[in-house]
């Protein structure tokens, strides 16, 4: 019953999210990360590269970030997943596909859309698995990345 | 500095990448937060933590997944690209807590670990997939993946 209901939203789509991709952000990104990769913090090593300059790390699509669709986005799924007594929400899983490189200065548009809502039943009941694919599309309209990502709630 | 370039013709299937370890602690868990706007309190306020059915602040499975696009960016070399990367945030990780104002306490290291488990040529380039996944203090894989990355040919 209740899925029947949030099925409704498959193939909902947020309005696009635009992101700035900065130097900054970039470098706050790989700190976090604990990654000292220097094509990403290092001007001239990096223009050194085949890449001709800084470069994000995959996976890092600027900023807001948010890629993990929040109880208002994705047409009110989440929120109507809540409303329906799922209100433990787990990340269950992420992948990444990388078409090209994201670089400072770069404005992404991330369009997240709702992929597929099934149920299943775990080790403590009824889960929803909710299934998103969200593309990333620069300004020189490249398609950069796709994102898949998989959010379990129970 | 630079890194050593991993060349198509170096990897066998079975080749392991060497390992990258990792500790989490809850000073990483919020320079994470910050750096990617992931305010979910799961990830720093116990009680809520607790309601969520958690022993604890969690440590964010998109934190580990960046530890694995570390762990293959850093093995492939600046001439190779990664293509694809997955996991899965099957097993719940908690950060340590902190016993100084930067000094985690003692407990848990996390190992992020690959291994090639196919290589073949496609659409013209010299790819490998990859086993990752980062495995807790205990030695159990929390965090299972996959990935593909193209690598240089005869490069050395």
């Amino acid at each position: 019953m209740i899925l029947e209901e949030l099925k409704q939203y498959i193939g909902g789509v947020d309005p696009p999210h635009v992101r700035q991709v900065e130097k900054g952000a970039i470098r706050r990104y790989a700190d976090a990360v604990g990654d000292d990769n220097p094509l990403y913090s290092d001007e001239e090593h990096a223009r050194k590269s085949r890449y001709g300059g800084i470069i994000a790390p995959p996976g890092f699509f600027g900023h807001p970030v948010g890629s993990v669709p929040t109880l208002e986005s994705v047409m009110g799924l989440m929120a109507a997943v809540v409303n329906a007594g799922f209100y433990r929400i787990l990340d269950g899983g992420m992948a990444f596909e990388f078409l090209g490189p994201v670089r400072p200065g770069d404005i992404l548009i991330a369009s997240p859309k709702v992929a597929d809502i099934a149920e299943k039943e775990g080790k403590r009941g009824k889960m929803i698995i909710c299934s998103f694919e969200t593309t990333y599309i620069n300004q020189n309209n490249d398609l950069v990345a796709k994102s898949f990502q998989k959010v379990i709630c129970r | 500095m630079a890194k050593k370039q991993t060349c198509w013709e170096d990897v066998e299937t079975g080749t392991e990448l060497p390992v990258l370890p990792k500790v989490a602690h809850s000073l990483m868990s919020v320079k994470w937060a910050g750096a990617v706007a992931a305010f979910n309190p799961h990830m720093y306020e116990d009680a809520f933590a607790k309601s969520q059915g958690s022993k604890g602040p969690i440590l964010h499975g998109q934190l580990k997944l960046a530890w694995l696009v570390q762990l293959v960016t850093s093995w492939m070399g600046e001439e190779g690209t990664l293509k694809k990367i997955s996991c899965e945030y099957r097993g719940i990780d908690y950060p340590r807590l902190m016993k100084t104002m930067n000094e985690p306490q003692e407990g848990e290291t996390w190992l992020c670990k690959g291994k090639v488990t196919k290589k073949y040529i496609e659409a013209g380039e010299h790819r490998v997939d990859l086993e990752i996944g980062v495995e807790n203090g205990k030695g159990e894989i929390t965090t299972p993946g996959s990935a593909t990355v193209t690598l240089p040919s005869r490069c050395c």
